[in-house]
């Protein structure tokens, strides 16, 4: 008796003191890793802060005196960089949005209903899942050549509504997490199976969302190939071609710390996004979860 | 009677809910997908501004890529790049998770760094490798540090050594994606019921068990999407590699992707090799995935 | 769907196959614009009558904004309306502006082009613009429309360099562009360095010292002696290229020739003696050398090169302590311009005579350019007048008038043997022997990598 809580006490010690140690270790690795993370940022920064000249000899740890000048220049420059901001705020916005909705709702379908076809459908999506964009993307220009929809922002944005890979992680989060009686419970209360999908089933998959809306937005926001092949007047451009246009400018306005300051000006958005979007997914195990 | 039609008439909304997603997928990616494979057929580019075919040409576009023997070369420095960088990425992604979400370890500041982790994925690519490239020059900040140890006598040249590019290649692959891995494990162990962890500490589990026995099984769904987006992503990589070696994989094509080489025949919109090397691509990935799902499915019976 | 898609493409290419066969190199493209006949026949007589110009819009294509920023400052009557959007008279112009990057700039012209003639009138390409390395691939075809044809004359010609109109005329001898820039080339060398190795600085007596590619590498082991490098073995390739003795293409077949082979013995030779380096092009270990710490020796360049990129505006690089000299160098060569062409099909065909008029041989508004712009321009009197006077003295070259050299340069640059496929072939040469110099393959490996790739890009060629 006395020896076996003796034991425990020990146990308890051991345990104490191993979590000590596990705790540094874990903020040494966290420290250094939110280092290797911010390191980017700052050096983004320090550039943006550099002139042409400077910044051809070469990296330097401290920042200079042209912050400003590039920032003007910029803004003065032929570049519609806030049109270019708008333009990829709108796509990003509703690529996320339509990818995220209809992703769920796909997801919906296979998880929650039995029908013919469904294995099939299944597997089918998560075999369009394995074809690389760079192959499709000239069978694509010229289909959307041919719906008139060259030029147009549209074609770049309704397309997220089939999106296999958003798709296929609400379906495995919904496996994980979603139970169907909840769904069932809802029928009896004599809830429409839409009315269900919207107002019971996308709450409960909130941090998947989340997730995924995150993902959608920078994806769509960092991405250059399709978009450059799609949009040509200068107004209907987002800010990767943009940054791209001001790094093949000729020699007379050719200026590294206008593209650094371009892609500093370019993240921003992304951050404040990511930040608003991540407090649902960061906010720590206990706040989710399904009950019951 | 009544009950059997209620299920059928329910069921139908199955196929009513898949309606948006079939249809944009018909037009938007099935009519390109099977254009690209009809194109595969033909001998199909462009010579300057004069369209060459499209000539039915049969399997010979396919016999092209077989006969030039360099398609498992780029398949195994895609492979290799990917391993380099997916080994360490979902180690770390793990043991993240296993810290955020153990209840004993009570970290502080989680939020910091759970936000921080995901922060290099919101950079571009190409900027990224622009950063990289200047770090790494022979006259980089990287390289005077090295000499200013003492560690090396004289400026190495990172960009010409078939290990030191892959170990950058795979390090940028790493930095940018680790973070997007943990916020989907995360996600998916905010699902966990939390009483599951506390019932499994009150019956005295120490975090190990807790992390073996609990979270990893009920990850499991989670693990295989990221495993199988992952491997799709890297059998996809293409924007690193691409703009650090400035398009040309080198040192001699040693760190060549699949999806680099197929975009070597883009310049001349050569649809009919193209085509090919993406069925060829297509069939690579489905089967790899499938020896994933049936690794990762094998014991679920339990 | 899939087969009206396929049958249209059929449709579209059809003639242009047919003719492929017989093509053989030249990609003249065969579906012929209707009224090419007609314009043959114009063609005969001095200056051809122009029909009335009836387009509301002038469409123009650019990789960036240098063209539109000449026409802002120097075409009378052009007003701007926005960063894409002008206006001369009663006609809108309109500018497409995609940049070059990943070669997209090329992708967009060629479905503008391809699409010209089905085009709504106010959507047609009026003029594009294109560079030297991939001219001939517009110039080449029908697209581009013959200046003589708008009404231009040899004598409108007549004071611009030849190099600059060998590179925008067809295979059938038709001039098919011009531009106001000529941009030959030479050696730029770090005065202080010349000093040390040569004991002069003198541009004459440095020009001796490099005159030909065996004093040149005399010289380069002189500068490794003395703790320099002569520069990055890409800095030299244009001017061994650009005075080569037959094509890159012939009948079909990737030819390498003897002066590309002289610049990879010749560099393998200097990089292994340490006496050059193998950096890119506009990388920052390249960029050391515009200060002296970076110990470089020489850039090679043409006038943009060293009025913009070599950071004048920074007291510490030498261009700010004016501590530059230029000379021709071992062989003439030119580096860079814009070509202005007519698009065929063009509804505006009088304005945009004017505009190539006035832009590439008004001497009066190409010498503003030169002075405001600093552009180095396609004029030989205008050259002739800057050379003699100090008005064309630079300060980053340390006082030295380079018009004379440049206005030289340009009398001398031959570029008979370009070829439509000099682009891809000048970057995969220079990508794959890299390998070579650095000791990654052998010379054999590096030339097939460079073979491989060449078929990669232009599959109608051979390299066997």
């Amino acid at each position: 008796m006395d020896m076996a809580a003796n034991a425990t006490i020990a146990g308890k010690k051991d345990n104490g003191a191993s979590v000590h140690a596990r705790r540094v270790v874990s903020y040494v690795v966290l420290i250094l890793i939110s280092f290797l993370c911010l390191f980017w940022f700052y050096v983004l920064f320090i550039n943006a802060t550099r002139s042409n000249s400077e910044l051809s000899l070469g990296f330097t740890p401290l920042p200079s005196t042209h912050l400003v000048e590039n920032w003007t220049n910029l803004r003065n420059g032929t570049l519609p960089i806030f049109n270019g901001l708008i333009n990829s705020l709108v796509i990003a916005i509703l690529t996320a949005g339509l990818a995220t909705y209809f992703s769920a709702m796909t997801a919906y379908a296979i998880h929650c209903y039995d029908f013919k076809g469904k294995k099939f459908m299944f597997t089918f999506i998560l075999m369009i899942m394995m074809i690389p964009t760079q192959v499709t993307v000239l069978g694509f220009l010229q289909l959307i050549g041919k719906m008139g929809l060259d030029n147009n922002a549209a074609a770049l944005i309704v397309p997220a509504i089939a999106s296999p890979a958003v798709f296929f992680y609400m379906k495995q989060y919904m496996d994980s997490t979603l139970p169907l009686s909840l769904v069932e419970a809802a029928r009896i209360d004599g809830s429409g199976e839409f009315r269900t999908f919207n107002q019971i089933v996308v709450p409960l998959m909130k941090p998947a969302i989340a997730v995924q809306a995150i993902f959608s937005f920078v994806n769509s926001w960092n991405n250059y190939f399709t978009p450059a092949l799609v949009l040509h007047d200068d107004t209907k451009k987002t800010l990767p071609i943009l940054i791209a246009q001001l790094r093949s400018a000729d020699w007379l306005k050719f200026d590294m710390g206008q593209v650094y300051m371009m892609i500093a000006f370019s993240i921003f958005p992304v951050i404040i996004v990511y930040l608003i979007l991540s407090k649902h997914i960061v906010g720590g195990v206990t706040l989710g979860g399904v009950k019951g | 009677m009544n009950k059997k039609s209620k299920v059928v008439s329910y069921n139908k909304w199955g196929y009513i809910f898949l309606i948006p997603f079939t249809v944009i997928f018909l037009i938007f990616q099935l009519v390109p997908l099977a254009t690209t494979i009809y194109n595969s057929f033909f001998e199909n580019y462009r010579s300057g501004l004069t369209q060459i075919g499209p000539n039915f040409v049969g399997l010979q576009n396919y016999g092209t890529i077989i006969a030039n023997g360099d398609l498992p070369t780029y398949f195994a420095n895609t492979m290799i790049m990917w391993l380099m960088g997916f080994i360490p990425q979902i180690l770390l992604s793990l043991l993240l998770g296993a810290w955020f979400t153990d209840p004993s370890l009570r970290l502080k500041c989680q939020t910091f760094f759970k936000t921080v982790i995901y922060l290099p994925n919101l950079i571009m690519a190409s900027a990224f490798a622009m950063l990289f490239f200047t770090l790494f020059a022979d006259s980089g900040p990287i390289n005077s540090m090295l000499l200013q140890i003492g560690v090396i006598s004289k400026a190495y040249q990172f960009m010409s050594h078939v290990w030191t590019v892959r170990t950058l290649v795979a390090t940028m692959n790493c930095l940018m994606w680790f973070g997007n891995t943990t916020i989907l494990l995360m996600a998916g162990m905010l699902g966990i019921d939390p009483s599951l962890f506390e019932a499994a500490q009150v019956d005295g589990a120490t975090s190990t068990q807790i992390f073996y026995r609990i979270t990893l099984p009920l990850l499991r769904p989670i693990l295989i999407f990221v495993m199988i987006t992952s491997l799709i992503g890297g059998l996809q990589m293409f924007d690193v590699p691409q703009i650090l070696t400035n398009g040309t994989g080198d040192p001699m094509r040693s760190s060549m992707t699949l999806i680099m080489y197929l975009n070597k025949h883009l310049f001349s919109k050569n649809y009919g090799l193209a085509g090919a090397l993406s069925v060829f691509l297509f069939i690579i990935t489905g089967i790899l995935s499938l020896i994933v799902f049936k690794f990762t499915n094998s014991d679920k019976v339990k | 769907m899939k087969k009206r898609i396929v049958s249209l493409l059929v449709l579209a290419t059809m003639t242009a196959t047919m003719f492929a066969g017989c093509g053989g190199s030249d990609s003249a493209n065969t579906e012929a614009p209707a009224d090419s006949a007609a314009a043959e026949t114009a063609d005969a007589e001095v200056a051809a009558e122009l029909p009335a110009d009836t387009g509301k819009v002038l469409n123009i294509q650019c990789w960036n904004d240098e063209f539109q920023s000449r026409l802002k400052s120097h075409y009378p009557g052009y007003e701007e309306v926005d960063a894409t959007h002008g206006k001369i008279g009663d006609v809108e112009v309109v500018w497409t502006i995609t940049p070059s990057t990943d070669n997209a700039y090329q992708n967009n012209l060629d479905e503008a082009l391809l699409a010209q003639e089905s085009a709504a009138a106010d959507d047609k390409v009026d003029l594009f613009l294109v560079e030297a390395d991939y001219a001939l691939k517009y110039v080449d075809t029908d697209y581009a429309m013959a200046l003589s044809d708008l009404g231009i004359t040899d004598a409108d010609l007549a004071d611009q360099y030849t190099y600059t109109q060998s590179i925008v005329t067809d295979s059938k001898g038709k001039l098919k562009g011009s531009s106001w820039q000529a941009c030959s080339a030479g050696l730029i060398y770090n005065r202080e360095a010349a000093k040390e190795i040569l004991g002069t600085d003198d541009p004459d007596e440095v020009q001796a010292a490099v005159s030909d590619w065996s004093k040149f590498n005399e010289t380069a082991a002189k500068a490794v002696e003395a703790g320099y490098t002569m520069c990055s073995a890409n800095d030299t390739f244009r001017t061994y290229s650009n005075n080569v003795s037959g094509k890159w293409v012939q009948d079909g077949k990737v030819v390498i020739d003897k002066n590309i082979e002289k610049w990879i013995d010749d560099s393998k030779e200097l990089v292994d003696a340490k006496a050059e380096s193998t950096t890119d092009l506009w990388g920052d270990d390249w960029a050391k050398g515009k200060n002296p710490e970076g110990k470089v020796f020489c850039y090679f360049g043409p006038a943009w090169f060293f009025n913009f990129c070599l950071n004048a505006d920074d007291p510490a690089s030498i261009a700010g302590q004016g501590g530059w000299g230029y000379c021709v160098g071992p062989q003439s060569y030119y580096c860079g311009g814009t070509w202005i062409c007519a698009a065929t099909g063009t509804d505006n065909a009088n304005l945009v005579k004017d505009i190539i008029l006035k832009m590439t041989t008004d001497k009066g508004i190409l010498k503003d350019i030169a002075q405001q712009d600093a552009d180095c321009v396609n004029s030989k009197s205008v050259l002739a007048e800057l050379a003699s006077d100090d008005s064309g003295n630079l300060d980053l070259l340390g006082g030295q008038n380079p018009y004379k050299q440049l206005a030289d340069g340009a009398e001398k640059v031959d570029l008979s043997n370009i070829s439509a496929y000099d682009q891809g072939c000048n970057e995969e040469l220079q990508k794959a022997v890299k390998n070579y110099f650095l000791g990654n393959a052998t010379k054999d490996e590096a030339l097939d990598m460079f073979k491989k790739a060449v078929v990669e890009k232009y599959p109608e060629l051979t390299a066997e």
